[in-house]
């Protein structure tokens, strides 16, 4: 594997890694300080635990079921509609169209709705805080180990993936551990941008590639270049995601004339 | 049948999340991608970039459709 490569990877799985890790923090501080901190880390803990079991049984499964072909067209297919789903919202963003994820905002949602809930004990735990913790860290953590392993699979370093979202968790814990607060300032909305960009880059390219188990022999399809298409993939992306950018609003608006630049935010959805 | 119905959730919104539109444009796009990819001769080197061009194009439909809405 090249240096270049190297690099591609320990920054992809770290930068989308990252994200996901502030955003479970702010989930389980909302928790932690509103409903109290032995259940926010009791639902932390299990959810640790059951993703350490899906991460085991998902890797076991991709690696000795499925043809290394198979391989690249299911991950790559699930990597691009992740990304695009990123995108798509970074698009959003930039325009003007949606809000940009806040999480003080988001921190301030969850513990409101924590202070409402009713108070029930489960195992000597505050349940609500349980659930909403453990809920939120599988989620992201989901997300993370996917990631990892497609990046790590395709380009035969589980390891140096993991260690890329390794460093990414510890970041976050050791920083929210001592701020005691949400990483608001972490430039989210930006490196949520970068990491749709850099999903939808790979996911393309393997996705693509994989389609040739369809072929006689049922080998990869090749990209011009070889792993150089994935720069002109990159490219190829983000000039189409700034030229969306500027079309949307007009699109929106419903007209092809000037663009409308809402004040509002008319896209509502979870972030 | 909580659970289940919780765990078929969970699935589906984690791999579609907030816009089915997108699976379901790149699901078509690549299903069609496949049948092009099995008619062709083995080695076909502008197969690729065409069905990269395609996704690209397929995501674009999607978000003007969901802009439009």
């Amino acid at each position: 594997m090249g240096s270049s490569t190297t690099w591609g990877l320990l920054t992809a799985t770290f930068t989308a890694s990252f994200v996901e890790f502030v955003e479970a923090l702010t989930i389980v501080l909302a928790m932690g300080t509103t409903r109290g901190w032995r259940s926010a880390l009791a639902g932390t803990g299990a959810a640790v635990v059951a993703l350490v079991g899906f991460t085991a049984f998902a890797g076991y499964a991709l690696v000795n079921w499925l043809p290394r072909t198979a391989l690249q067209l299911g991950i790559g297919t699930l990597l691009l509609i992740f990304g695009l789903q990123w995108l798509r919202k970074a698009i959003f963003r930039s325009s003007g169209l949606k809000a940009m994820h806040d999480e003080e905002e988001e921190f301030r949602e969850q513990a409101e709705a924590a202070r409402r809930a009713g108070r029930e004990e489960r195992f000597g735990l505050d349940w609500f805080g349980f659930v909403v913790s453990f809920k939120g860290v599988f989620l992201e953590g989901v997300e993370v180990v996917f990631i990892v392993i497609t990046f790590g699979l395709n380009a035969h370093n589980v390891g140096l993936a993991s260690a890329g979202a390794a460093v990414a968790g510890a970041i976050v814990v050791t920083a929210g551990a001592i701020v005691h607060r949400p990483l608001s300032r972490v430039p989210e909305n930006t490196l949520k941008y970068g990491v749709g960009l850099m999903l939808a880059t790979f996911g393309t390219f393997w996705a693509v590639e994989g389609t040739g188990v369809f072929q006689s022999g049922g080998d990869s399809l090749s990209w011009p270049g070889d792993n150089w298409s994935l720069l002109a993939l990159l490219a190829a992306w983000f000039i189409l995601s700034r030229v969306l950018v500027k079309l949307a609003p007009a699109i929106a608006a419903g007209r092809g004339g000037a663009p409308r630049r809402p004040t509002a935010t008319v896209i509502e959805e979870a972030s | 049948m909580r659970f289940v119905r919780g765990f078929a959730q969970f699935w589906y919104d984690f791999i579609v999340g907030d816009d089915w539109k997108i699976a379901a444009a790149i699901a078509t796009t690549l299903v069609l991608g496949a049948i092009v990819a099995a008619s062709v001769a083995t080695g076909a080197s502008w197969l690729a970039p065409v069905l990269g061009a395609a996704l690209m194009a397929a995501f674009t439909v999607s978000l003007v459709v969901d802009l439009r809405r």
